[in-house]
């Protein structure tokens, strides 16, 4: 298998993660689709280092991983706060930002 | 030079460290903020003065000249120099500033952040008239411009607009006459002119081979005359925009007429001078082609500004903004003077800068003497206060009589300048203007002391007094001083007569 | 040789510092008679001064820069004294020493520094008037010119707080500044084509035909609209009689003695210029004749007495300019000195029956001969004067016109201006008859003015005569225009008929004075109505000047600042329909995001390549 299959394969986790991210109305799955877009890149960077022989790409994508860990932690922790505050976690009716 | 004393840098920062003494150490001490703002507008208004009396006219050209590099790679160089016109100019924004310290001695509001504003904004002022790098320069006429949005904003007073007419819509939607509404007008106007003026500064620099922003360097090179034209005519929008040429003048009555005394003494007194210096020294100075390309458009708007804008005067029920439409009125003239191409008319425009700065300096003053004796603004209100307020009725006569040109007064001699120069220029018709406008202005000037200061006591107000205190050393010595330049115009009109012949000298008239 | 320039400038600077000395004093000024007292012993060395200057009769010129330019200075000031400076300088120095003197009585009721002020006005004025004589320079003249304008102004509006003083002081100004703007029009023309304000070079360009003609006409006309204001000619003359409602002296001093022959003086001085248009020349004296006359129906019809003489005033200018207009300037120049002389005198006799009655109103007087003898008697000497009798000053100085008038041919001018000197005797004697003859109307006890008053009076009544006997014994001293042998008994004859008919009318009864109206029926109705100038002057400025500029203020206040309004709203607008994007969800964000990128990937494949 050429290095277009994991890329095909990457960027269709992608798309997927992203679908997560823009239609899941609950903040844990925007969650766990933006846990699925980073895999995406997490394929990409194994894949690159597999064919270029570059082992750059495995120490970045154990980076990506460590971080990803801390990131959810964090975001998990962000959504049970607003849980607290706001008694609810649908991304709809969380529009702090609005103009 | 034998001057080392570096006396422009200590003049323009003067005021500035004094910003820097009120913000930091009189701090709840009103008394305090007002002495150091004193002392120190005070040191630069003698250095002035020195300056002023030690100018070498024989040499003439720039002295007391200054400088060090700021961005070499760019060639920005901090570098001053004054000629006889931005002497007479920073001449003038010392006698203003100091009247304003003295006009704004019972401002109670917060007066710690009103007088480092005022003192940061007059170091820009002063910054703008020495300045001989036009980077430099350009960071100073911001500096002068910006501190106006909190000085209207916070401390300025507003007036009242009835929306009528087919846009009434578009008052009420922007909320005409409030304070904050003129602060803003005034601010996005003139940022909207200094844009323009960055950008012909940056474009003399391209043209000039980027090495240098001096103004001597770019009054050595000879640019293109279809650069001069179009950068000659961005310089007049720019630096037009704050002289209050018509139509973009608007700002100008709302903002003088809703800004705090001192504020509009210094903004009609001083800073519309820097627009109408600007278009002389930068526009006419750098781009002699251009000017002479478009002096019949510079001429033809300051036809309009002199009619226009005393007829709108006299069309006003709201004392301020009388004097402020008296002011685009006098703008005209002066852009009319500098327009004319000639040393009668130029010196004339340089002198009625002069002139009507302190002229409408103290017009400001008088009027917030007697707004706050009376609380009102409202001309029809008023009446026969000539007899409980003598001394001010005197002052403001002597001021009215100066806008209209009588003899004797220092807006006389501008004026018949003014008129002999449009008479000898290329357009012999701006004379009728230009008289027609002063005939308006004895109209207005003297319907509004008939009605102030003549005929019987008004049923409105009751217990009236004349001015006290410090408040008459503004008065009285911006009103010696109209009269003794009147009297004696020589002394200003020799020394800008050494700037301008060179300035003019530079242009290719037929 | 140093006199020459010294003297006259002492003549002009004591004045000026007395004024200067009132007006940084207040503590002086508000002496009020202590004030007088500085202003008067100023003029009073002022007229011993220009005694000095007139008896020795030198002619002398200096000149000091101005206006400094690159070549020479643009302008200069200075002094040019010549006979003809020199016997103005001596009449406004007496008649203002007079006047001053007379006031001190006169106004002794006002507060102190009410007084004060006036007496600062007049040392001004004084000032003002005599550098205006003395002025070697258009320009010069021009701002002397604007500063009688400003006392002028100011002493109509001394009772400031009267509204018809207020109202007159401003009319009076406005309507000179009218004919200031052709004048300072004019000067600044005639400098754009000379390259000078002297008048010195410019006579001697005129002599050798220097002058450029191209335009010249209009220039001097110019200039003229300026005499036009100043000395109350026709159309320009409504301010005058409004004037009057200032102080009686003032009215002596500058609206009948000084400042209004300041126009005939004007023409008078730039004779050799004028004289290079024959067409102003003919509208100078057209206008002044016609002035005389429309004036002299005027003062038919007024029942103030002092408006009778503020009209009589604007006819005898007319005279004089008629005069100057015919190259009669020497007679025209002597009519305004004894003229000058005369009329104060007038003046300030009304103005002492005014003191004694309270009232303008001639019909509300009657009978004060007895009362008040002194004043009578010189007031019927100045009438007499007025009227042109011998061998009273008046007679000579008229008849010098009328001679000048007859030696040009002008027929008409000369019928104009016999007509207004008929007329001039009725009306005079219409006053006299009604206020010192006749039945008494007046309430109280009126009595001869105290002696400050009276002694001005006296010494101008005596220098009537005396200049009338001067030069019935000593002749005429113009021969330029020998008068033919029967004008003199004509113009007596006129003088005796007019005040046969004032006699007949309003002494005697024998004419009904309503019927005489009722058969000039249309003549009358339209004096009574000063012609409907003032009520068109007042449309005109109500419609024109104050309608125009109520125009101009709305469209910028809605139309020039609305346009901008509208920018600013439409960018309040836009912002607002921007700010509604702004949904505050994330993922609508993020669907921009993803858009975005997707384009970016579109325009990568497709195009970039």
């Amino acid at each position: 298998m050429g290095l277009h299959a994991y890329l095909t394969l990457s960027a269709l986790v992608f798309a997927i993660g992203l679908f997560g991210v823009l239609t899941r109305r609950n903040a844990i799955g925007i969650l766990l689709g933006i846990e699925l877009m980073l895999n995406a890149v997490n394929i990409n960077l194994v894949a690159f280092s597999r064919f270029t022989g570059d082992l750059g790409g495995l120490v970045f994508s154990l980076f990506t991983i460590s971080i990803t860990v801390a990131e959810v932690a964090l975001g998990l922790a962000i959504v049970i706060v607003i849980f607290r505050v706001r008694k609810t976690v649908e991304a709809d009716r969380l529009d702090l930002l609005r103009g | 030079m034998t001057y080392t004393l570096p006396i422009l840098s200590l003049i323009t920062w003067m005021p500035f460290i004094g910003a820097l003494l009120v913000m930091f150490t009189a701090r709840h001490r009103p008394l305090a903020v007002r002495l150091i703002s004193l002392a120190t507008t005070g040191v630069s208004t003698v250095l002035s003065v020195v300056a002023y009396v030690a100018y070498d006219s024989e040499a003439a050209g720039f002295q007391f000249y200054e400088k060090f590099a700021l961005v070499p790679p760019l060639g920005i160089n901090y570098e001053l120099g004054v000629d006889g016109m931005s002497l007479l100019m920073v001449l003038l924004t010392s006698i203003i500033i100091t009247a304003g310290v003295f006009a704004s001695w019972t401002v109670q509001v917060r007066s710690q952040e009103f007088y480092a504003l005022l003192l940061a904004l007059v170091t820009g002022v002063y910054g703008v008239f020495c300045s001989l790098d036009l980077f430099v320069l350009f960071l100073f006429y911001e500096l002068a411009v910006l501190p106006m949005y909190l000085l209207i904003g916070i401390w300025g007073s507003t007036g009242e607009v009835r929306p009528r007419g087919i846009f009434a819509w578009a008052f009420r939607e922007t909320g005409v006459g409030t304070k904050e509404y003129a602060a803003m007008k005034l601010t996005l106007y003139l940022l909207f002119g200094s844009a323009f003026i960055l950008v012909g500064i940056f474009a003399l620099w391209v043209e000039a081979g980027q090495s240098s922003f001096s103004f001597l360097a770019f009054e050595a090179t000879s640019f293109e005359p279809g650069v001069q034209r179009w950068v000659f005519f961005v310089f007049y929008v720019g630096f037009g925009i704050l002289a209050g040429i018509w139509p973009l003048h608007t700002w100008s009555p709302d903002g003088h007429a809703s800004a705090p005394t001192a504020v509009s003494m210094l903004h009609a007194g001083v800073l519309m001078k820097l627009g109408a210096y600007g278009v002389v020294r930068v526009g006419m100075g750098l781009l002699p082609e251009g000017a002479v390309d478009l002096a019949w458009l510079v001429g033809t708007i300051a036809c309009i500004n002199v009619v226009y804008g005393a007829l709108s005067a006299m069309a006003q029920t709201d004392l301020k903004y009388v004097i402020a439409y008296s002011s685009v009125s006098h703008m005209g003239l002066v852009m009319l003077g500098a327009a004319t191409l000639t040393e009668a008319g130029l010196n004339g425009s340089v002198f009625q800068m002069f002139a009507h700065g302190v002229m409408t300096g103290l017009f400001f003053a008088l009027v917030g003497l007697v707004y706050e004796k009376t609380h009102s603004r409202d001309i029809p209100k008023m009446g026969g206060f000539g007899r409980v307020m003598p001394g001010i009725a005197t002052a403001f006569t002597i001021g009215g009589l100066s806008s209209l040109g009588l003899p004797a007064t220092s807006g006389f001699v501008a004026e018949i300048l003014t008129f002999m120069g449009a008479w000898r220029s290329d357009h012999r018709w701006w004379l009728i203007p230009a008289v027609v406008g002063t005939f308006l202005t004895a109209i207005y000037v003297l319907r509004v002391v008939k009605q102030i200061f003549w005929g019987p006591p008004s049923p409105h107000f009751h217990h009236l007094e004349d001015a006290r205190g410090p408040e008459w050393v503004a008065v009285v010595a911006l009103t010696i001083i109209i009269v003794f330049f009147g009297m004696v115009p020589g002394i200003a009109i020799g020394l800008v007569d050494t700037a301008t012949v060179p300035l003019l000298a530079r242009l290719p008239l037929p | 040789m140093r006199i020459l320039v010294w003297l006259p400038l002492l003549v002009l600077g004591l004045p000026f510092a007395s004024f200067l000395l009132l007006a940084v004093v207040p503590p002086l000024r508000r002496t009020g008679r202590g004030a007088g007292v500085i202003s008067i012993l100023a003029i009073a060395g002022a007229f011993l001064g220009a005694l000095g200057v007139w008896t020795q009769g030198f002619r002398t010129e200096s000149r000091w820069e101005w206006i400094p330019a690159d070549g020479g200075p643009m302008a200069t000031v200075g002094i040019l004294v010549d006979p003809l400076s020199a016997a103005m300088l001596a009449l406004i120095t007496l008649v203002s020493l007079l006047v001053q003197v007379y006031s001190l009585d006169y106004l002794h009721d006002e507060p102190a520094r009410g007084l004060g002020r006036y007496y600062a006005y007049h040392s001004l004025f004084a000032f003002s008037m005599l550098g205006l004589v003395l002025s070697p320079t258009f320009l010069q003249m021009f701002i002397f010119w604007e500063l009688v304008g400003l006392c002028s102004y100011l002493l109509i509006g001394y009772w400031y707080d009267r509204p018809a003083a207020a109202r007159a002081a401003v009319k009076a100004f406005w309507v000179t500044k009218l004919g200031d703007v052709g004048f300072v029009v004019g000067i600044v023309m005639l400098w754009g084509t000379t390259g000078t304000f002297d008048f010195t070079t410019l006579f001697a360009m005129a002599r050798e035909n220097q002058i450029p003609a191209e335009g010249l006409t209009l220039t001097l006309f110019l200039i003229y609209l300026g005499a036009v204001g100043k000395s109350a000619q026709f159309p320009l003359h409504v301010w005058l009689p409004d004037a009057m409602e200032g102080p009686t002296p003032v009215s002596a001093l500058i609206h009948a003695a000084t400042m209004v022959t300041a126009g005939v003086f004007l023409v008078t001085r730039a004779q050799p210029l004028f004289l290079l248009a024959p067409d102003v020349m003919g509208i100078i004296a057209a206008v002044g004749a016609f002035t005389a006359l429309l004036a002299a129906s005027m003062a038919c019809v007024e029942t103030d007495i002092k408006r009778v003489l503020a009209y009589s005033t604007v006819s005898q200018l007319g005279y004089m300019m008629t005069a100057a207009g015919l190259a009669a300037a020497a007679a025209g120049f002597f009519h305004l000195l004894t003229h000058g002389v005369f009329k104060a005198l007038l003046f300030l006799g009304a103005g002492a029956v005014i003191h004694a009655v309270g009232t303008n109103d001639m019909f509300r007087m009657g009978g004060l001969g007895r009362a008040m003898p002194q004043t009578a008697i010189v007031f019927i000497v100045g009438t007499l004067a007025l009227a042109g009798v011998p061998p009273l000053a008046g007679f000579f100085s008229k008849e010098a016109i009328l001679a000048g008038v007859w030696q040009h041919g002008a027929t008409t001018l000369f019928v104009i201006l016999a007509l207004t000197a008929f007329l001039t005797a009725f009306y005079m004697f219409r006053a006299v008859f009604l206020v010192f003859f006749g039945r008494a109307h007046a309430a109280g006890h009126p009595h001869d003015a105290p002696w400050l008053m009276r002694g001005p009076l006296w010494i101008l009544a005596i220098l009537t005569v005396a200049i009338g006997l001067r030069y019935a014994i000593g002749g005429h001293g113009d021969d330029a225009h020998p008068a033919p042998g029967w004008l003199a008994p004509f113009s007596v004859v006129l003088a005796l008929s007019g005040i046969a008919l004032a006699w007949a009318m309003y002494q005697r009864g024998a004419i009904e004075p309503a019927a005489l109206s009722r058969a000039l029926r249309p003549i009358d109705f339209m004096a009574r109505r000063r012609y409907g100038l003032d009520a068109l002057y007042g449309g005109l400025y109500q419609a024109f000047i104050l309608g125009f500029s109520g125009l101009i203020g709305w469209i910028d206040r809605y139309f020039v600042d609305g346009i901008l309004n509208v920018l600013s709203a439409w960018t309040l607008r836009g912002g607002d329909g921007l700010r509604r994007i702004q949904t505050g969800r994330a993922q609508d964000y993020l669907y921009g995001v993803a858009f975005g990128v997707l384009l970016v990937v579109v325009w990568f494949h497709w195009w970039a390549q």
